[in-house]
Parts: structure tokens; C-alpha cells; sequence
């Protein structure tokens, strides 16, 4: 169980993988996610589904560097096993339970920032199939860092392209971008903004501004993912939410990012520890 | 007359040094202090004892073996009763229970019966006894892999039927595993060799499986060809109080901080996953987990306040849990009711502010119920907050089972039997009761295991 099928670095710091999780690959939905346990010692560690293939019983995670435990994953080769992969957690997206005729009057605006742009990607796929159209916007610091561009020209109606430094696309960030599009006339019912807390918090804001509602995938610290353990808990519209069973994704306009972020951090201090003692495990030759 | 010698103490590591380590608190027995302990039992012809066990272990017959110095038969005869002796001679209440109604009790000191169990399950660890009936092709899903579920596929695989426990979770044991400390239940010396035992019958451990999500019942039951499901999925959801300043960084649920440190190992170097105690801690609560929750955090270097609303009387802890948390150096607030947590400028604890209570009229649980002494708020400076106040069920899989109905407080209903609203589901432990006891849930799990085995013998 758990076996890497295919490895692939999409930039120096990002790694796509396949791995081998039949019942997992069978129930998951678009806007769910899955954690991973990459050894004995290692932690629980929550990453979106970006793809699932029930017939090959496989699916695909995105992981970016950040820290020891996220090295410790990137570090496993084709053919190796992960100890633990459980889910799928949270929610499916609300599109996948809403009623054909209000997915039919809608238009969404998928918005991806950096690592965000893989669990954009099986929205993005499920709304085309099902007719829905879509626009996507992808956002990065630089042309190198941007990931999932071809797959996801195939699976929505326009994609827009966006670095900070203008080296690819638009020159801008995702909130410029987001602006332009729609002052060139794209009209949206809905917008689903993927990617780090500060720039779902930003873009939440330009799609108020422009009077499109908007839909946030958080990743907030998490141990079980089963509403265990309540380390997930955000504010949202004043009430305490577990974002690992009521979510991931909420109504970005209600959902205090501020607090989210501070939360997100917690443990800053105690992995600063860990990552100094941390023996990075590439090339291990398991 | 045997009843003279005095209850036989049991040797216990220094409070100073364990306040230090996560080594196991109580030594226990060894061969000499069991058998001598284990003679003074009466052997009485209606002993009282084992009624008062929630799984009814023959407590008169394995301390006769014991006292003639047959452990293996010992062990045997509590075998036939329980799957886990070596948790419950540790964890279970036995001053309500067993050693609660012992005739020597009265005018004396019960039998140390908890003390005795363990001893005869640490000798026999890994040397299981139990016999299996031969297969008879059922398949039979058990839900969560804690004290009930175990109870259950124990006795069903005993009989016969082909049992696979689905965990959702990487480790099996539920509760055993993530919410009781090393310090009072080893893992890798204790659990991990009961629940090995429980593999030898033949019962299958699927960890990493959420029944309602990786998994339903419907799918089980339609696709899988399992004929009778027990949800035994444990009450696992915090509770808050609803106070400001509970999404503080700082704030945790006991749930949250046991979890990081006995499931994933926190407290060690080797493990990667983080945990954060700080200089002072105040845990909220007075029952079992808070304990566990203080005593961790002082462990973890932490000066750690109880902070509870009622007075030392009516703590819902095991007297035995609050003696060695006051030994080792907890200080506990009593009558104290926390009513907001206090932010420093970086959205960190900083005190936590509280009211002090005095007990009014009793309520309809016969406790006196604390009342808030108006005027008399003060502060507490603290680092960290842990919320101990209970759990309740989650609602995973009964969200996800049609025909599966709950009750106001989100628990499975089910008969005194185990059967719930749907027909082959069944279910017992902490998701029908709410948070109770490990050895409660066994109970129930060996309970539904009679009702599933006469349900499906009757298909």
C-alpha cells in the first residue's frame, strides 16, 4: 500500500506524485485532501488531492519544501512506500453537490496561487466535464515557480497567466489580474481562490470590491484531520469552524485570516528546533 | 485468617524523578508481593466483585490460581472474559468497580484485584491462551480499533467469524493509543502486545480507513460482504467552552495535546511532530484527561494549574490520577471558573481570567453545582490553556449512514443489546454513551458481539 508510482519535480522546491491509495482514490472528490505520514517518525502532514484515478486506484499530491517533514516526503522515490495515506478529508467543493440547474446558471473564476494551483487543477476538470464554464487564473513570484500550466489550458475556457516580476503572463499579482479580467468584461458568479493564507486574504478582498462571492480552501495546522483534535479551528462569520470536517473551504468573506495566519504559525518556534536537528533523508538510497 | 495481613502497597517511582520522564509511574507487583496480595482474598461464594466488572472476569478463580502460584492459569480464566488485561489492570476504576464492592473493603482494605490483573498480564504478555471455534465464513466489520472494538472482534473472532477492524488512525488502539500517556499505559512494552494478541485471533486491523469517508457502511455492507457492522468509533470531538479568546495561539484542546504527544510521539527528540507546553500551563477540567493533559505538560518542564469549578470532592478524576498529580507537583485551583483568555500583542495567552465559585444546591446529578462569587474575577498569568471539559461523538458516520439516528447530543442510539436504528449496524463504547470508561466500552462491545452473532445466525 501507499507505493510511489511516478515522481517529477515541477520546480526545484515542488514535487508531484502518484501514489498508490485504491479505497482513497475511489471516494475522493474535488476539494477534498488526504495526509500523509511519510515514516515511523514523521508527521501527519495534510496536502490537497490534485488528481485521483479510482481505476488505478492512484492519487496525485503536490508537495513544496517548507520544512523537515515536507523534505522528509519529497524525499521518497518511485517504488517506495509511504508509511501512512489517509483520506479523503473535508468537504467536496460545493459545486460537486450543487443541483444541475444552479450549476448551470454558473461561471466560475478559479484563482491559484503557487503551490495552490494543484488541487485548483481536479476543480477546474470537474466543472468542464460537467459543462460548467470556467476561467482560471494562475499567479506566481517568477515564471519558474508556476506549475500546472498545461494541464490546466485543457480544462478550462480561458487561463491567465500572472508573475510578480512580469517574466511570464501579466505582470502583477492575482488581485491585478483578477481586476483586469474582469474590467475586460468576464463576468463571474463565483470565484474559488486557492493558495497562501496573505493571498487568499488579498484576493477575498478585490472579489468583495468587485461583488463576486468568493470560496477559500484553508490549510491550517491540522494532526488527525478527523475533528479530533480541533488544532484546524478558524473563525468564520464570528463562530468557531474545524476547517478538517466543516471544511476546507469557507466563504472567504467570512473567514478572519488575520487570526487564521496567527494560527498558522503556532509551532514556529518548536519546527525552527526541528529543522536544525532535522538530517535531511535525499538520497538515502532506501 | 488471611484477611489479616494488610493490602500489599505497591512500589511506585519517586514523584520528583517521574515528574521528569515519561517512564511508567506504578511499578506493579512482582512474584512475591502477588502471590502474598493475592491471598487475601475471601474467595467468597457470591463474590460481589464480579458483578460489579463490567465484563464480570472471574475475579475469585484467577486469584485462587494466582495464589497457588499458577499464573498461566490465571490468566486463562481472565481470558475468557477480557482482551485487554494488562490496559484495564492499569486504567480501570476499580475503587467504583471490583475492589469497590470487595466484602474486605468494609471494615479494611479491598483486594488490590487492578494490581493483581496486571501483574498476571505482564507475566503472560504475548502468550495469548484463548481458542478459536473454527471459521464459519462470516464477514464482520468493526468500526475503530479502540476498547470496544477490540472487546467485540475478540469475542466474534473467538467464534468463529471473520473479523476486520477498520481504524482511522495509523496506529490501532483509539483512545488507548492517542489519549492515555506513556506514563500510565506503555505502548510499545504494553498496548501494542494486547492488541497483537488480539491479531492472533485473526482479526484483521485496517489502520488508515475513516469509515464515512474512506469507506461507508452502505459500502461495506453492499460491496464488501460484510453481514453485520459494530460502530465502536469512540467520542472523539473536543469540547470548548465558548469563552473569548479560545482560538488564541496558545489554546489547545487536551485532545489536541495528547494527541501530538502520545500518537505522535512529541515528547521525543527522534519524532518530528511539534508540541507546545511553555513555562506555565493551566488545563481547564478535572476529570482523567485533564490529569493526563497536567501531568504531560509538567513533564514536558511546564509549572502546571488545574483550574476547576468545583471543589476537590466532586473532581471526576480516579483519586488514584489526582494523589499522583498533587504528588508530583500540580497545583490545582479549585472553584475557580475561567471566563476569558487574555492576548498579548502578538495573539499569544497571556493570562488567563477567571471567577472564583462556591457550590450552591445540589443539581440533577446530585452534585452541588458551583455558582459565580460575583465581583471576585482575577487573573492568572499563563502561557498556555488546555481545554479538558469532555468530548462528544463524531458525527462522521452517522452523517454518512442513512436510517442511522442519533440523540440530541450526537450519540448513536442503540438498545441494551447494541442494535441501532439500522438493521446489521450495532454499536457501543463512548459513541453510544458518550465519554465513559475503557472498561464500560469493552462491555458494550462484547455486549453488541452476543447480539451480532444471534443476528446473523438468524439471517
Amino acid at each position: 500500500m501507499f507505493e510511489i508510482l511516478t515522481k517529477e519535480m515541477l520546480t526545484p522546491a515542488i514535487c508531484r506524485m502518484k501514489v498508490f491509495a485504491p479505497r482513497l482514490a475511489a471516494s475522493a472528490k474535488p476539494g477534498q485532501f488526504l495526509i500523509v505520514r511519510a515514516d515511523e517518525k514523521g508527521e501527519r502532514i495534510p496536502l490537497t488531492i490534485s488528481d485521483f484515478d479510482p481505476a488505478e486506484g492512484s492519487v496525485t499530491i503536490v508537495t513544496q519544501r517548507i520544512g523537515a517533514s515536507s523534505a522528509d516526503i519529497i524525499a521518497y522515490e518511485p517504488g517506495e512506500r509511504f508509511a501512512d495515506v489517509v483520506g479523503p478529508l473535508g468537504l467536496a467543493s460545493e459545486f460537486v453537490e450543487m443541483s444541475p440547474g444552479k450549476l448551470a446558471s454558473q461561471r466560475y473564476i478559479l484563482i491559484a496561487g503557487g503551490v495552490g494551483t494543484a488541487p485548483v487543477y481536479p476543480q477546474a476538470k470537474w466543472l468542464k466535464e460537467h459543462g460548467v464554464p470556467v476561467d482560471v487564473i494562475i499567479g506566481a513570484k517568477t515564471r519558474d515557480l508556476l506549475i500546472y500550466v498545461e494541464e490546466m489550458r485543457g480544462v478550462c475556457d480561458n487561463l491567465f497567466i500572472c508573475t510578480d516580476d512580469g517574466s511570464e503572463g501579466f505582470k502583477g499579482m492575482g488581485t491585478n489580474m483578477l481586476e483586469k479580467v474582469v474590467a475586460d468584461g468576464h463576468k463571474y458568479t463565483q470565484a474559488v481562490i486557492i493558495g497562501p493564507m496573505i493571498m487568499m486574504k488579498f484576493t477575498t478582498m478585490t472579489c468583495r470590491k468587485l461583488g463576486i462571492p468568493a470560496t477559500v480552501s484553508l490549510n491550517t495546522l491540522m494532526v488527525d484531520g478527523t475533528g479530533m483534535c480541533g488544532a484546524c479551528r478558524v473563525s468564520v462569520g464570528g463562530k468557531t469552524r474545524f476547517a478538517c470536517v466543516e471544511g476546507p473551504e469557507f466563504d472567504g468573506y467570512e473567514v478572519d485570516f488575520d487570526e487564521a495566519m496567527r494560527r498558522q504559525g503556532q509551532y514556529k518556534a518548536e519546527e525552527a528546533t526541528t529543522n536544525e536537528k532535522h538530517v535531511c533523508k535525499i538520497g538515502r538510497g532506501k | 485468617m488471611a484477611n489479616k495481613i494488610p493490602r500489599v502497597a505497591v512500589r511506585e517511582q519517586d514523584p520528583k524523578v517521574r515528574a521528569t520522564n515519561f517512564e511508567e509511574v506504578c511499578y506493579g507487583y512482582n512474584r512475591e508481593e502477588a502471590l502474598l496480595e493475592a491471598s487475601r482474598c475471601l474467595n467468597c461464594r457470591n463474590p460481589r466483585c464480579v458483578t460489579a466488572c463490567p465484563v464480570n472476569i472471574r475475579i475469585p478463580d484467577f486469584i485462587a490460581k494466582l495464589a497457588q502460584g499458577d499464573v498461566q492459569g490465571a490468566a486463562a480464566v481472565i481470558a475468557e472474559d477480557s482482551s485487554l488485561p494488562a490496559v484495564c489492570g492499569r486504567v480501570c476504576p476499580q475503587e467504583t468497580q471490583c475492589e469497590g464492592s470487595c466484602i474486605l473493603g468494609v471494615k479494611g482494605e479491598p483486594v488490590a484485584i487492578g494490581k493483581l490483573e496486571r501483574f498476571v498480564a505482564d507475566e503472560t504478555l504475548g502468550q495469548a491462551s484463548a481458542v478459536c471455534a473454527p471459521a464459519n465464513g462470516n464477514k464482520v466489520a468493526v468500526i475503530g480499533s479502540g476498547p470496544a472494538g477490540l472487546a467485540c472482534a475478540s469475542d466474534l473472532a473467538k467464534w468463529g467469524y471473520d473479523v476486520t477492524i477498520f481504524e482511522a488512525l495509523h496506529k490501532a488502539g483509539g483512545v488507548l493509543e492517542y489519549g492515555i500517556p506513556e506514563f500510565r499505559l506503555p505502548k510499545d512494552k504494553v498496548l501494542r502486545h494486547e492488541i497483537d494478541e488480539v491479531r492472533r485471533l485473526g482479526v484483521k486491523i485496517e489502520t488508515d480507513v475513516i469509515a464515512g469517508k474512506t469507506v461507508t457502511i452502505d459500502s461495506l455492507m453492499d460491496e464488501e460482504g460484510f453481514k453485520a457492522v459494530f460502530v465502536g468509533s469512540g467520542a472523539g470531538l473536543p469540547k470548548f467552552m465558548g469563552i473569548p479568546g479560545e482560538n488564541l495561539c496558545g489554546v489547545f484542546s487536551a485532545n489536541e495535546f495528547l494527541t501530538r504527544n502520545n500518537l505522535m510521539k512529541a515528547w521525543r527528540d527522534d519524532y518530528l511532530t511539534p508540541i507546545h507546553a511553555g513555562k506555565k500551563v493551566c488545563v481547564v477540567g478535572g476529570g482523567n484527561v485533564a490529569m493526563d493533559a497536567a501531568r504531560t505538560a509538567l513533564r514536558l518542564g511546564a509549572e502546571v494549574h488545574i483550574v476547576y469549578r468545583r471543589t476537590e470532592a466532586e473532581l471526576p478524576a480516579r483519586r488514584e490520577e489526582v494523589h499522583h498529580a498533587m504528588e508530583e507537583g500540580i497545583i490545582f485551583n479549585l472553584l475557580t471558573n475561567p471566563v476569558e483568555i487574555l492576548a498579548d500583542d502578538k495573539g499569544w495567552v497571556k493570562a488567563l481570567r477567571c471567577i472564583r465559585m462556591e457550590l450552591g444546591e445540589p443539581d440533577e446529578s446530585g452534585r452541588r453545582s458551583p455558582v459565580p462569587v460575583e465581583g471576585s474575577e482575577f487573573e492568572i498569568e499563563t502561557e498556555t490553556v488546555i481545554m479538558a471539559l469532555g468530548t462528544s461523538p463524531n458525527p462522521m458516520i452517522s452523517r454518512s449512514t442513512p436510517g442511522l439516528e442519533t440523540n440530541r447530543r450526537g450519540c448513536l442510539v442503540a438498545d441494551e443489546k447494541g442494535a441501532t436504528t439500522r438493521k446489521g449496524v450495532f454499536a457501543g463504547g463512548d459513541a453510544v454513551t458518550g465519554a465513559a470508561t475503557v472498561i464500560l466500552a469493552m462491555g458494550a462491545g462484547r455486549t453488541a458481539a452476543k447480539a451480532i452473532d444471534e443476528y446473523i445466525k438468524g439471517l
